[in-house]
Parts: structure tokens; sequence; C-alpha cells
């Protein structure tokens, strides 16, 4: 019996002896990463046990992405922890405001995400690095601070679900309808402790940020981790970033628990309704849902070609006068590259407001707090009880064609008919 | 270790977001975040922790962020353990890494009440029901995760294989 994908990657990790389902191991990290809210906690529990350096400067990113710049002296004291810890130890990939952009957006366009690497993130979405056919997983503050110490990681390896996809996505379907398609099938505890591996003929209809947002999402399926084949989009992708692909490919017959056949002709823009990601129908199927705000962004969707189809649909239009739209570049990159391509300009005059980037509204952090009893449109991650704010407020999750669209709307509606 | 206390009964899918919300998450400080441990999903919650510390909860607890705050809140607001159908992944390890003492056993939750007197037993792997009179076998961790328990938490095992490394 072969091994899974991810089986693969940790095997390599840990003496490239065999590895097998429900083994734990001690594996080498390539990277490990932590945030504005989960550094502090790690810094401390680094400090508390009088360690005094990281394991390897160069393989530690520290992102400061949910509360830059500081919305309050609290979180403005957190960060100044991570700064001066990022200074002490001189880590070479610290990002901060000005520079900085949501974590699992920007390590890829650094070229810090790579194929065949082994990635732990005090993050839950840091599984989004799969998309380029790495094993990356999200885990706590004490994990966090153990890799940034030993360079190492404990790993229970994970036994597998296969998606086998097939033929293309149709006009306005994107990786957000896939992921939350996958989501209603197998609901948010359907992976848990499992892989999610991607594999298929229809990969080629997949963009990067396809993938980026279907892997972002494997957590709300409970996976540990969510993981594409290799072909020629990710040599491009690799390439244009200056890195070697380490190509990955199921091969073999490894034993996955399940099997799932996944037509991408059959899927249709899907909406997650509160209070759950799998909580999902096809946005077709809803009444009339108003709507107070849209959000557009977030370590899901805030990359360029989700601007760039928001972009579509709101030129030349307004926003509904009712509902608040919040328009979030993922990173500074992704934000200038919107900016002389027009889209800016473009999302000015629909009437969104245009933000720096920041992971804020997904979690109820700052900027875009729902009040009791309002509802959102938003292309993040998470509709749990209170995720935006009110525990009496509703999020509905969807891609950024179904936001665009329900934002001119002021209601939740298809791409064609908010575009009349 | 051993635990009598009474029980807090919650459903299924009992998600980070709830245990502890993102709006306090300016703030690592374990009092702090046990001030508004699960407020979102039950503001009783501390009142409740005054009858019983022993939290019984469905399926997938944990679910969702990999915010550590969420154990540390439960653990800081004195609940003595939680017991679940299941874990989510993520909360698991988090709780295993900081020492809340968590128990996986579908049968003892599905056949509880809340306010149920339970006998928690992790060294000798049992789990009992005083009020429905139910006894019930606790799985052993695996050897690695008891080694970290034993270590007395992930970190004190990073000083031994520092220290090991250097020798």
């Amino acid at each position: 019996m072969s091994m899974t994908m991810t089986q693969k990657i940790i095997s390599a990790h840990c003496g490239g002896q065999p590895v097998h389902t429900g083994e734990i191991v001690l594996a080498d990290v390539d990277l490990v990463m932590g945030n504005d809210i989960t550094s502090p906690v790690a810094i401390r529990e680094f400090k508390k046990h009088g360690f005094r350096q990281v394991f390897n400067k160069e393989k530690v990113a520290l992102v400061l992405d949910h509360f830059v710049p500081c919305k309050d002296i609290a979180s403005a004291k957190q960060c100044k922890e991570v700064r001066e810890f990022a200074d002490e130890q001189k880590i070479c990939h610290f990002f901060d405001a000005g520079e900085t952009g949501i974590e699992h957006a920007l390590l890829p366009e650094k070229g810090l995400a790579r194929s065949g690497s082994l990635i732990v993130g005090a993050d839950s979405h840091t599984c989004t690095y799969g998309a380029l056919g790495a094993f990356s997983t999200g885990m706590g503050s004490t994990d966090m601070a153990f890799a940034m110490v030993t360079g190492k990681t404990w790993l229970r390896v994970p036994p597998a679900i296969c998606f086998v996809i097939k033929n293309s996505l149709s006009e306005w379907v994107g990786g957000k309808d896939v992921i939350l398609y996958i989501l209603a099938r197998i609901g948010v505890g359907g992976a848990r402790y499992k892989s999610m591996e991607f594999c298929g003929d229809g990969l080629s209809s997949l963009s990067i940020d396809d993938r980026f947002t279907i892997a972002n999402m494997a957590i709300e399926a409970g996976a540990k981790n969510g993981i594409f084949e290799t072909d020629e989009i990710t040599e491009n992708y690799e390439m244009e970033k200056g890195n070697e692909t380490v190509p990955c490919s199921v091969g073999g017959m490894p034993d996955y628990e399940e099997t799932y056949e996944l037509n991408l002709a059959d899927i249709k823009p899907m909406v997650a309704m509160p209070h759950s990601p799998d909580n999902v129908v096809p946005a077709d199927t809803l009444g009339e849902v108003r709507i107070d705000q849209a959000v557009i962004g977030s370590c899901t969707n805030g990359r360029l070609s989700d601007l760039a189809v928001a972009a579509k649909i709101l030129k030349g239009k307004k926003v509904h006068p009712r509902c608040r739209t919040i328009i979030i570049p993922a990173t500074q990159r992704i934000y200038l590259e919107a900016l002389n391509s027009g889209m800016i300009d473009t999302f000015i005059r629909a009437g969104c407001v245009v933000s720096t980037p920041t992971c804020g509204p997904c979690l109820g952090g700052h900027m875009g707090i729902l009040a009791d009893g309002e509802r959102a449109i938003s292309t993040t991650n998470r509709n749990f009880v209170g995720r935006m704010g009110h525990t009496g407020s509703e999020v509905w999750l969807s891609g950024p064609a179904v936001a665009a669209a329900s934002a001119i709307a002021g209601k939740i509606v298809l791409p064609d008919k908010g575009d009349k | 270790m051993l635990i009598r206390e009474r029980i807090i009964k919650y459903g299924d899918n009992i998600d980070t977001d709830v245990i502890i919300p993102a709006r306090y998450l300016n703030t690592a400080d374990e009092n702090e975040l046990a001030k508004h441990c699960m407020e979102d999903i039950d503001p009783c919650f501390h009142e409740k922790l005054k009858t019983g510390s022993i939290i019984v909860a469905g399926g997938n607890f944990g679910c969702g962020s990999s915010r550590e705050h969420a154990p540390i809140a439960i653990k800081a607001s004195g609940a003595a353990c939680v017991i679940a159908k299941d874990f989510a992944r993520i909360f698991f390890r988090n709780a295993i890494n900081i020492g809340l003492p968590i128990v996986e056993c579908p049968e003892a939750v599905i056949e509880s009440s809340e306010h149920d007197e339970f006998i928690v037993d992790l060294d000798n792997g049992v789990l009992k029901n005083l009020t429905k009179d139910k006894r019930y076998i606790i799985q052993p961790f695996p050897d690695f995760l008891q080694k970290i328990i034993n270590s007395g938490g992930l970190m004190n095992m990073a000083e031994e294989l520092v220290w090991e490394a250097k020798v």
C-alpha cells in the first residue's frame, strides 16, 4: 500500500522511513508561523522556559495581521511584544504594518510557502499552503513555541479522504463554491483528524487562487490539512517566486478512507447560511435575504483574482445604500496591483470602503463589526454565532461574485441578477 | 488525578469563537480570558461552575480557531475537565499541551444529564456517573501524549529535547 501525499511529505521530514496512519512522529518543520494573536502566548512560553534562541531565524515567520494598525492599547501591547521578539531574535521574516498582509496570502506571495515543505502555523487556516502541494497545518501557541525552539513538531499521521476532480467550473463559480459544496456533503466534522487530498483531470481548470481558497477551508471540515497534486499551474506559480517545485502526486494505491468524485460542472454559486460553514445551499434556492453589510476579503478570498471578480460586477454600479461594503485586499502587493489596474477606483466609485490588509472583520476583531439583528454576506471562512460581532447578528458566506452582486442588490442574489 | 464534580452539559460543535470570542483576544491574560469564557453561548457559565466544574459536550468540541486562549480560558475559569464525544484536532492538541484534562467518551456523554455527578479517575482510566450509576473505561492516550503529560506539558519536553541535543 503506498502512502498518501500527506504521508509522503511527513515521511520525508522524519528520516525518510515510511509512516503509517495513526503513528505519532516527531517531524522537522521548514517554517513555523505565528500572528499578533497567537505569537504573544508562544513568546511567553518560550521565555518562561528560559530559551534564548529560535532554532533557525530564517525558518520563523511572524506576521502582524489581525489587529494592525492597532485598534486599541491592549492589541498594541501584544504587537509590541511580537515586534520586540522579532528584533531580539533577528527573525528574517517579520511583517509589520506597511509591509504586511494577511498571513496565508502573504507567505505564498513572498515565496515562503513551498511545495513539498512541512509548515506549521499558530493559526487554523495555515492549511492554505496545501494548494501548492505542501503539508501545512494549524496549531496552537505552545506548539508554535515548541517548533520555534526545536525545529520540530509532533504529528499523528492522518488517514485521508480523496477528492477526484473532474470537468471545469461554470461562470461565476470559484474555489469558494467548491469548498462550500464539499462542506455541504461531508459536514464540519467530516474530515476531523484527516487529510483532504485533491487530484484528477479537473485540477487543470482550478487556478492556484481557487486552490488556496479550497485548501484554506479544509479546517472547516475539521481536517488536519488539505493538499493538491502539483502540476504545471503549481510549477508556474513556484517559478514566479523563484522556487523549484517539489512534485507531489497521488501515484500508487493509497489506502484512502473514502474517495469522492467531484464534478466541477455540477457546482453552482453556493452560500453557507448561519451559523455553520456546512449549512450550505445553492444561492439560487434562497428566498429574499436582505443584508446590511458585504465583506470581500480575508485569507479565503482577498486575492487579486477575487477582487477582479468583484470589480467586474461593481464596475459602473453603486452598492445598495443600506449595504455597507468593505473591500480588503489581502496584502499590500495585491492592494497596489488592484490600485494600478483601476479596481480600487471602481470600488470607491461604487461606494465601497477599501481597507488596508487586515483579518479584522473576519473574526469580529475590528472594522465591520455587526450590531444585534444585522446580517452580512462575507467571503470569509466562518459564520459561527457572534463571529463578526453581536451574537444576534448573522454571517452568510459566499464567494466574491455573490457577495459583490448582493452588495448592489442589498439582498443575497446571483451575479447575473445583481448585474442587471 | 481524581476529579469528583457535577457536570455542565452542552451540545455538538461548540466552537472556539463561543468559548472565547475574538473581541477579547487583545489580551493573553488568563484571568481576563476566563471572565469571558463561554459568554456567547452561555451567559450563566460562571454561575453554573459554582455547582459543578466538569464540562460535558457533544462531538467536535473546540472546532474552529487555533486560539490556545480557548482551553486557557476554560482552565482558568476553574473547570476541572472536559468530557466530549470527540474533540476538534487543534483544540485536542492545545488542551494536552497546556495540561487541561480532556476525556473522549461518547457513551458517557449520551447517557448523562445536566447536574449528574461524575468521578473522573485519569490514573486508572475510569469514568463514573454516580447519579446514573454507570461506569466507563477511558481509552488511554498514546504513549507519546502520555509522555507530554508526564513531562508536565510540551514545553518541558522541548527543554528535554534541547538538552539531549546539546549533550
